[in-house]
């Protein structure tokens, strides 16, 4: 009986130290809802002295208790999938806990958008409330008081930057994850936030212009809206590299670099909205809808999208180029062709080489494109500058901004996270990530390659895949993985407990593969399986 | 023509997914345990939280019925042969023209004092995954008998629920009749790292019952007494044959068939775990309880079936698991002790849970096969190797090919090709 007392010991041991972490934990909780709380009773308009300390204080705050949570959360454990329990517990499990946060960031996304007086924000007058908190901030770095974007611009880059830090802890065994992770913190932090507040300090009579140089048409859908071109146009050597740097992106460092890397060099290293996906939101990855069903819906949704921005764009520079003799370079009429000609050559192009293997993905996109085209002729023929589907040019640019950029983009996108999961945007929504999706699929070396027989079809890929891609489906039966919607995030090869899933970039030849037959049967028998198909 | 599967896992489903893809025939699913195919190996991550039921099941619901393939649940008690007739427990029966047994394995119990006391279970069914969930809300301890991969897997599921979790294990080192020394060794390590009391060479005795004849404590073959609410009994599985014991279907462990996995019975096939080759193929097991071979065995029966009579040929052995957080892959075949003409080499990381070993052929120098332990290495590599019969020295030599980890992860083929060259294998 002597080794008794040492088995209670030891189980003892292991309660007690679970018990220590979890009041560790709670600790550290405490300290990031204490950061939140100051940010409420700015909120309420409590009459904060000294709100540059009391900012710093909640930011810090909040980074802090993340920090510490995280630390306590996993350093203790040796590394590994850290999956425990996201289906038990409320918050990541849809249950009470994850209905409210759904809602919190759903009301924030409200306030933001249509009533930030609310928020504190005064355009004519002194910020109040949660806005004026963030004034010195927005003073120290772009020498003006704060706005709703800016505090949002704040936010989202602290949250991105605190439960960034929590993912490298949790997937610290995975040296992608590591890097992919620091890559976003760091695009957020300088390409998003710093550099465009410095930029505006250091110009401060430039009229606004979009100066992130990552966030690019048609993610950032008003990048051809006559503001901003006008806005650039007129913004001196910063504007016009600000142009011609976006129309690169667009036109050419997006291709080389997706056709080299796939579209994960954008979606899951380089994008904010993919950043904020990929950090906050990677505790509701499983919740994405896997059905076949959603897929479809998928399809026709994200393409409803893309034809959607791209006509209010062509609109949009329609009209700017009517109105504006003096800027316009090229006449109308010459530029509604010039669209419909590379269209045109593109599809065609798409189709004469891809013929062989066009999936539903790429044929939706393509007919897509075709859809837009009609409707940039018609526009052309029917409609005169000022009258554009029946409404002004700018018009159908502001309900996209509407319907798309504010009510899909951030309340459902982010708004929805403990409800559908993290990528609720990216893959319904985003008309970048269509466009990109179109490219990955048949212009790209990248694909998510299998190991033989391994695959013991246990689910953890599918369950984990942001996208809502049923990763096993493929696995299951020995093919490549080469999906239009995939941001290559690499989790779905993290989780996998046999080591079946690897991202590449390859040659192209034999990339997309309808294997039916797994190695490890002898040789005649795959032989005999694969000729049946 | 009406085919009849008994088992809805791996080896059932797949077979009903091949005979479909090749003919008309008619064909029904039956399982007393799930309504729908349901991936085993995934109900560890029910339990943990990782997934949920319904997402360890690989094809949607309207899936087997858009194929034609009818489900049926339900028990079969009895085959009448010489009619061709099911019986069920519910008293039904169904006729069938061919009838292929997929009924897999049941968890094997040696007749242990308390083997059938409440919160004593194995971990095969959705059955047990169910009575340890509704076993477990307040467990403080657990002891889980035998150190094999259900051991561990059990051992893990209850640890991710902060349960204190004693492993009895009979042998000397985990898993050792499998693992050479240095790979047991670091798992043995690894298992301590986590907290889970891994006894080694100690055995289940006696299950002691509490006044509710609920688990109390086991006692260990040295006599010591575990205080426990939970018991898990995983010391391998056996095939699931019990309904066929007074019928005519030969049987011995499993239900004996020829490489055609035709049974002494025509027209009864048997295939996964179940199965019982008569002479074992290669330095594989007779039974099999695998899942890959229930696949395999799935789509030679199917082709059988549908009128090209196949033999069973596994390919070369291949295996993975994972032990907590270390993932284990095994390609060819590597003895836990070297055998007379078989050589080992062993690289292991000075800090980390990597490891390999390397198994060759003495004079010859072929390679014969490897285990990895924490690196993803590629299937088609070392398949194809074997195939070839690659002598160790080219594989050692291409060993960067194999590699599978994911992108930035450090690689260590210089380190292991470096300490192959400057080790002296003794050649006799």
């Amino acid at each position: 009986m002597s080794q008794n007392t040492g088995d209670i010991h030891t189980s003892m041991q292991l309660v007690h130290s679970s018990n220590q972490q979890h009041i560790k934990q709670k600790i550290a909780v405490a300290v990031g809802l204490t950061g939140l709380f100051i940010l409420v009773l700015a909120l309420l308009n409590a009459d904060l002295p000294n709100r540059g300390f009391w900012l710093f204080a909640a930011l810090g705050f909040i980074m802090a208790g993340t920090v510490l949570y995280a630390n306590f959360l996993y350093l203790h454990k040796p590394a590994g999938v850290q999956m425990n329990g996201i289906w038990h517990k409320s918050l990541t499990g849809r249950g009470i806990l994850g209905w409210a946060a759904g809602i919190c960031i759903t009301s924030l996304y409200v306030f933001l958008y249509w009533f930030p007086q609310y928020l504190g924000y005064n355009a004519g007058g002194n910020n109040t409330g949660l806005v004026a908190l963030f004034d010195p901030l927005s003073i120290v770095l772009n020498g003006k008081p704060a706005t709703q974007w800016f505090l949002y611009g704040t936010l989202y880059t602290v949250a991105i930057l605190s439960f960034g830090y929590k993912f490298i802890l949790k997937y610290r065994h995975s040296k992608y994850q590591v890097i992919r992770t620091c890559s976003v913190m760091f695009f957020q932090l300088g390409f998003a936030f710093l550099i465009p507040e410095i930029i505006s300090k250091l110009n401060p009579d430039q009229p606004y212009f979009t100066r992130d140089i990552k966030n690019m048409w048609p993610l950032n859908h008003y990048f051809f809206e006559d503001w901003n071109l006008k806005g650039m146009l007129g913004g001196g050597n910063i504007g016009m590299f600000m142009l011609l740097f976006g129309l690169a992106m667009i036109f050419l460092i997006s291709p080389v670099l997706t056709y080299f890397y796939g579209k994960r060099w954008y979606c899951s290293w380089v994008c904010g909205c993919g950043g904020l996906a990929e950090t906050a939101g990677d505790g509701f990855r499983h919740l994405s809808d896997k059905s076949k069903a959603a897929w479809k819906f998928e399809r026709i949704s994200i393409h409803t999208v893309l034809v959607f921005v791209f006509v209010a764009t062509v609109a949009v520079i329609y009209s700017f180029l009517g109105n504006d003799p003096a800027l316009s370079i090229i006449s109308r009429n010459l530029f509604i062709y010039g669209i419909v000609i590379f269209i045109s050559v593109l599809v065609g192009a798409l189709y004469f080489f891809k013929r062989k293997n066009l999936d539903k993905d790429a044929v939706y996109t393509m007919v897509s494109l075709g859809i837009s085209m009609v409707l940039i002729i018609l526009m052309n023929f029917f409609f005169g500058a000022s009258n554009i589907f029946f409404t002004e040019g700018g018009t159908l640019m502001q309900w996209y901004g509407f319907a798309i950029g504010a009510v899909f983009s951030g309340v459902i996108g982010v708004g929805f996270y403990p409800i559908m999961g993290s990528r609720v945007w990216c893959r319904f929504g985003c008309p970048m990530a269509a466009i990109l999706g179109l490219q990955q699929r048949l212009f790209s070396r990248f694909r998510i390659t299998t190991n033989g027989g391994q695959c013991i079809s246990c689910g953890n890929c599918s369950n984990a895949c942001e996208m809502g891609i049923d990763v096993r489906a493929y696995a299951q039966k020995g093919e490549n993985i080469v999906r239009s919607s995939c941001v290559g995030c690499g989790i779905c090869s993290a989780v996998c407990p046999r080591g079946v899933l690897k991202l590449e970039n390859g040659s192209e030849t034999g990339r997309i593969n309808g294997n039916t037959a797994l190695l490890g049967n002898d040789v005649d028998l795959l032989e005999m399986i694969k000729k049946q198909h | 023509m009406h085919i009849a599967i008994i088992g809805n896992g791996i080896a059932g489903a797949t077979a009903a997914r091949h005979i479909r893809k090749l003919s008309n025939f008619s064909i029904t699913l039956i399982s007393a345990e799930t309504d729908y195919f349901f991936s085993r190996t995934a109900l560890m991550y029910v339990y943990m939280g990782h997934m949920k039921f319904d997402q360890t099941q690989p094809y949607e619901n309207d899936f087997w019925k858009k194929n034609n393939i009818a489900l049926k649940k339900g028990y079969v008690t009895q085959i009448s042969h010489q009619n061709k007739t099911l019986h069920f427990a519910e008293g039904e029966t169904m006729q069938y023209d061919k009838l292929i047994l997929a009924t897999g394995s049941v968890s094997n119990k040696f007749g242990w004092p308390g083997q059938n006391l409440k919160g004593v279970m194995g971990m095969y069914s959705k059955q047990d995954l169910d009575m340890l969930e509704a076993c477990t809300p307040n467990t403080k301890s657990a002891v889980v008998v035998g150190g094999g991969l259900i051991g561990i897997e059990l051992a893990e599921m209850l640890h991710s629920r902060n349960i204190g979790v004693t492993m009895l294990v009979r042998e000397k080192s985990f898993w050792d009749l499998v693992l050479p020394a240095g790979e047991s060794n670091m798992i043995n390590r690894h298992i301590a790292s986590h907290n889970i009391n891994l006894k080694l060479e100690e055995e289940l005795k006696e299950i002691i019952a509490d006044d509710e004849g609920r688990v109390k404590a086991v006692i260990t073959s040295k006599g010591d007494t575990i205080p426990c609410e939970v018991v898990g009994l995983t010391v391998g599985v056996s095939p699931n044959i019990a309904f066929l014991k007074n019928g005519d279907v030969a049987t011995d462990r499993g239900i004996l068939v020829n490489r055609y996995l035709e049974t002494n019975i025509s027209d009864i096939y048997a295939i996964g775990d179940c199965a019982q080759q008569h002479e074992a193929i290669g330095k594989r097991r007779a039974v099999e309880a695998v899942w890959y071979t229930g696949r395999m065995m799935g789509e030679t029966v199917a082709q059988t079936i549908c009128g090209v009579r196949t033999a069973y040929k596994p390919g070369h052995w291949f295996n993975s698991a994972k032990f907590l957080d270390i993932e284990y892959q095994t390609y060819g075949w590597v003895s836990a002790q070297p055998t007379e003409n078989e050589n080992h080499f062993h690289w292991k990381h000075p800090k980390h849970n990597l490891c390999i070993t390397l198994a060759y052929e003495k004079q010859s120098r072929k390679f014969l096969g490897i285990n990895t332990l924490g690196i993803r290495m590629k299937h088609a590599f070392f398949d194809d190797a074997l195939t070839k019969g690659l002598l160790v020295d080219d594989v050692i030599a291409n060993l960067g090919a194999s590699n599978f980890d994911p992108e930035f992860f450090k690689t260590y083929e210089r380190e292991i090709q470096t300490l192959f060259l400057n080790t002296k294998m003794p050649v006799s």
